[in-house]
């Protein structure tokens, strides 16, 4: 898919979960930057794979009862502290 | 360590603000709403208890998300016996590499059409659900770990307590059949084209 003799198709592909996630050293991460520069079919698999990824954060967040959040609130209250705050409360 | 009212309402504010995440994270990792709400009530105690293991304010999200983890991963050890991670390896090597990308690409429609971006515009947060919540356990919790959460996979190493090699295996088994049920319900809910049904690419 590309001319790029530096990194081939199924070596970037191989790298690409691990280059999304952040978890590339700068040089390899660079290498992989270079082969999506240049490679259209692999720089289109790293956009598919990226909105994915971005589509599974959003199922993180769902929305709360308010009997949670009032049981949250209610277990805090229930924490000990001190009764008299030092100045720095770190 | 002394904890102030203020530390308590500091910790209040900040809980409550991430409590959407940490009760949707919850969601993600058992079965139903309820389990949900008490793992992430567990979580919540089990951070104020852990308090001074909170070194800046700024990293409360991150530290009270890995409490939740621990927490989720602490009473499922308690509760059963699961299969180790290294046990899990031999299984379904077919799934290991399985791309929806690969399935719907067309490289000679690049300026006409994108059916794969097409796939992901049809999915609805239901679908996503539903195909995170059908993945075996193991596999599951590293991909809410990773792909939910954000986590570096040497956080989810120390969470799982796996070496960071089997964290990433698992991951991309758990991705690949997240694809797999996903690329399913595509077919069985006509996200696809019928001309796309056939191909076997990887």
């Amino acid at each position: 898919m590309t001319d790029s003799d530096d990194m081939t198709c199924e070596e970037a592909l191989r790298l690409l979960a691990e280059y999304i996630d952040g978890e590339l050293e700068d040089a390899t991460r660079g290498d992989v930057q270079r082969h999506l520069d240049a490679c259209r079919g692999c720089y289109s698999r790293a956009e598919f794979e990226r909105r994915l990824k971005t589509q599974l954060v959003a199922i993180g967040t769902a929305a709360v009862r308010p009997q949670l959040e009032e049981r949250v609130r209610a277990l805090i209250g229930q924490f000990t502290v001190a009764t008299r705050p030092p100045n720095d409360h770190e | 360590m002394v904890l102030t009212l203020e530390d308590r309402e500091w910790f209040e504010r900040e809980v409550v603000s991430a409590l959407p995440e940490l009760y949707g994270t919850a969601r993600r990792l058992v079965k139903n709403a309820a389990d949900a709400e008490d793992l992430a009530a567990e979580a919540v105690a089990k951070a104020w208890s852990r308090i001074d293991s909170l070194r800046e304010h700024s990293c409360f999200h991150g530290w009270l998300f890995r409490i939740l983890m621990n927490t989720y991963l602490s009473g499922r050890r308690k509760r059963t016996v699961q299969p180790t991670f290294e046990s899990l390896e031999a299984d379904d090597k077919e799934s290991e590499s399985f791309s929806v990308f690969a399935r719907l690409h067309q490289p000679f429609l690049l300026w006409w059409g994108n059916p794969e971006r097409e796939f992901l515009d049809r999915l609805l947060r239901e679908d996503l659900e539903r195909a995170v919540d059908g993945l075996p356990e193991a596999f599951r919790v590293v991909v809410v770990m990773a792909d939910v959460q954000g986590m570096s996979y040497q956080e989810i190493a120390d969470a799982v307590g796996a070496p960071i090699g089997t964290v990433r295996s698992r991951l991309a088994r758990g991705r690949s059949l997240l694809q797999k049920a996903l690329w399913k319900h595509g077919l069985d809910a006509g996200l696809v084209h019928s001309d796309r049904t056939g191909t076997t690419g990887p």
